[in-house]
């Protein structure tokens, strides 16, 4: 009723816009974030911390959020696991981030984004987290980087001050390159319940440098089959923790959070895209993403991992059929929600974007 | 095309290969300062509107009326001109913005930006000054080309057009929905009773919002607040419909057949747009309440490039046409305003057959 009222002072504008004039974080239709700090972690690695703005809502452990950065006046959107716990005191989150060598969004996360600065936050989302009710033991591989949506909750159980069982096998590079290795083995230090089992492919001069098996876990982990698992890392360990639990019979007990992008597959034919309510159109080929496409006509497309995870970008398909990059498979009927950052046209595609 | 002036095809061809280097680099180069312009220009815009609403309220005093009144006039200009305008022509549209991009905008003025920008960007910008094609001719009610033929209505022109700078934007408005065209069968009555409908909503929301909610918050001030609302309105009115005139009408500009456009190349097309446009020349300060339509010829060439960036090609627009000996049509404010006030005049009366423009 109020938002009614103060509407028809700022027709044709909303309230909001003038609010966002003012500060950013209160903007509601905008939610968005303040700086406060960016951390090293590693030589490549940073934390930012965010303060988020009004109608933020909190995440669960696990969860990514999709990232708006203003890079050169152009909006980019990129989605990381959340790092922090939920209900850190302070109502701050933060992502942890590595940049990339072709990491162009993320190097400007890791190197150029300032304390102060405003981005832009998409709600936390995604079905990495922890069951309402924990399991008795918990299992936690995770590699580089993968270890950020763990991290979240091993702040979260520390937080809580109660540790549960946790067996947590982690894979870096070298020991200085763990991302929150001083912080992981201060943990196990504090809490017997946690046990941490680092596992290096680069261990130094002498040494054979490894990648690690399911059986180095099994090895190291002698009740592995009785854990509810949660994986995450690259394609790798991924491919080979759900073949490992699926020829266990055990698939149900594993929780996998991929972040990889997508592969392009040969250039198939594509088609006309037309982006209706933009009243826009373009000619794609068949190996570029629906999303790059649009992003390339300078239609406004959501966004957000651009890898199929987090579903920040689906799209209404009004007319055609598309192609999924990961799979290589052809679907898609008019009213069916897509995922322009891993589709494809397949002949002539109508978006409701 | 290549009729209308000295030049060879091949001319024409690398004229039009030249502007088309201009705008890649231009494009290559957008980036964080023209950003930044464009969220300034809209921070100070909605600062002077929310500044001159609440000056107003002081009205009592008469010096706050005066102040309030301007802040607002100039917040409305800059909103329609250097914001809203080119947001809707997607100036800004690279920025990937959902806050600042042409498919999510709506300005204050009556016209909705959906029908402005079929009537506008698509309509004027293409068929630019070609009769029967570009309704931006004229408006549908002024004889600006002496090739439209002649009616007793066009003595009383220099009158109505007077009375249509004060309602600008209700004309066209009501020019957007063209109701000629259904007039003409072209399009359905439905349709058009449709866009009516909808500019007349959103000309409610507006009306409710400057001479009912604002002047009722005034409390005491209510009169005076309506009437600076509505003296901020006129103005903004008669701004836009004298910079939006001198960017077609003066004298020096061309109008088109639709012969003459017939199979039009690109560099035919730029030519056009050259042909049919004029700049005002003045001041910083005149180009940004313009909207920077006081560089209507790089506007004309360029329509989606950001406005910022038109001052900044000029002098190379200038250049290219003196060394392909084109005109280049440009003049201060008052000149223009004269010679486009001289021409609606000597057109309201019949031309003597083969005497040309």
């Amino acid at each position: 009723m109020l938002t009614a009222a103060a509407g028809v002072l700022t027709s044709p504008l909303a309230p909001d816009d003038f609010r966002a004039m003012v500060n950013p974080l209160w903007s509601r239709q905008r939610l968005s974030g303040r700086v406060e700090a960016v951390v090293p972690e590693t030589s490549d690695a940073s934390t930012v911390v965010i303060r988020p703005g009004h109608g933020w809502r909190e995440h669960l452990a696990g969860q990514h959020v999709g990232i708006g950065v203003d890079i050169a006046g152009v909006w980019h959107w990129r989605t990381f696991s959340l790092s922090s716990p939920p209900g850190r005191p302070d109502g701050l989150v933060t992502i942890t981030v590595k940049a990339g060598p072709g990491g162009f969004v993320s190097r400007h996360v890791v190197r150029r984004l300032r304390p102060g600065g405003v981005v832009r936050l998409s709600q936390p989302s995604g079905r990495f987290v922890l069951p309402e009710i924990l399991p008795a033991r918990l299992l936690f591989v995770t590699a580089g980087s993968g270890v950020t949506p763990v991290m979240s909750m091993l702040r979260g159980f520390a937080l809580a001050g109660d540790m549960p069982d946790v067996f947590h096998a982690h894979v870096a590079p070298t020991g200085p390159e763990v991302i929150f290795g001083d912080e992981l083995r201060r943990l196990a230090a504090r809490f017997p319940s946690l046990r941490l089992h680092e596992h290096h492919t680069r261990p130094g001069p002498g040494r054979r440098a490894r990648r690690p098996t399911m059986a180095d876990l099994s090895a190291a982990c002698a009740d592995v089959a009785d854990r509810m698992a949660w994986v995450c890392g690259p394609r790798g360990l991924l491919d080979g923790a759900e073949a490992y639990w699926r020829a266990a019979g055990l698939a149900d007990r594993l929780r996998t959070e991929r972040f990889q992008p997508v592969r392009r597959p040969s250039a198939a034919p594509g088609g006309r895209v037309r982006f209706v309510r933009s009243d826009r159109e373009v000619v794609a080929d068949g190996g570029t993403s629906l999303l790059a496409v649009g992003e390339e006509a300078d239609v406004v497309m959501p966004s957000g991992c651009r890898m199929g995870v987090c579903r920040t970008c689906l799209a209404r398909l009004a007319d055609g059929r598309v192609r999924d990059l990961r799979t290589g498979e052809e679907h898609g009927d008019p009213g069916d929600l897509i995922q322009t950052c891993v589709s494809t046209a397949v002949g002539d595609v109508d978006l409701d974007l | 095309m290549s009729g209308s002036t000295h030049l060879s095809a091949r001319d024409i061809e690398e004229f039009g290969r030249e502007l088309d280097r201009l705008r890649a680099e231009v494009i290559a180069s957008r980036g964080e300062d023209d950003a930044r312009y464009i969220r300034r220009v809209i921070a100070v815009q909605r600062g002077l509107e929310a500044g001159g609403r609440a000056v107003m309220f002081a009205s009592v005093v008469p010096p706050a009326w005066l102040a309030g009144t301007a802040m607002l006039s100039v917040a409305k200009i800059l909103e329609n001109m250097e914001i809203g305008h080119n947001v809707l022509h997607g100036q800004w549209d690279w920025m990937r913005d959902p806050d600042i991009h042409s498919t999510t905008w709506e300005w204050d003025f009556a016209s909705p930006a959906d029908q402005w920008k079929h009537s506008h960007n698509y309509a004027h910008h293409t068929y630019t000054n070609v009769l029967g094609k570009d309704r931006d001719l004229g408006y549908g009610m002024l004889r600006v080309s002496p090739e439209q033929p002649w009616h007793p209505i066009y003595l009383a022109q220099p009158l109505y057009n007077l009375g249509l700078a004060a309602v600008f934007e209700w004309g066209i408005a009501i020019y957007d929905a063209e109701i000629d065209k259904a007039w003409q069968g072209e399009k359905s009555w439905g349709e058009t009773a449709g866009q009516l409908g909808r500019a007349l909503r959103k000309a409610a929301r507006q009306g409710l919002k400057d001479y009912v909610a604002f002047p009722l918050l005034g409390g005491p001030a209510f009169l005076p607040v309506l009437l600076g609302n509505l003296t901020a309105n006129v103005t903004r009115n008669v701004w836009a419909h004298t910079i939006i005139t001198c960017g077609h009408f003066p004298e020096g500009t061309r109008t088109f057949t639709e012969e003459e456009m017939a199979e039009e190349s690109r560099g035919d097309w730029y030519l056009r747009q050259l042909l049919g446009s004029a700049n005002i020349s003045g001041p910083a300060i005149l180009h940004l309440l313009s909207g920077n339509l006081s560089h209507q010829i790089e506007h004309h060439l360029f329509p989606d490039l950001p406005s910022n960036r038109y001052a900044q090609i000029a002098p190379r627009v200038r250049d290219l046409c003196e060394r392909f000996g084109l005109p280049y049509t440009t003049g201060s404010l008052p000149r223009q305003t004269a010679s486009v006030w001289r021409r609606i005049t000597r057109l309201a009366l019949p031309t003597v057959s083969a005497a040309r423009v």
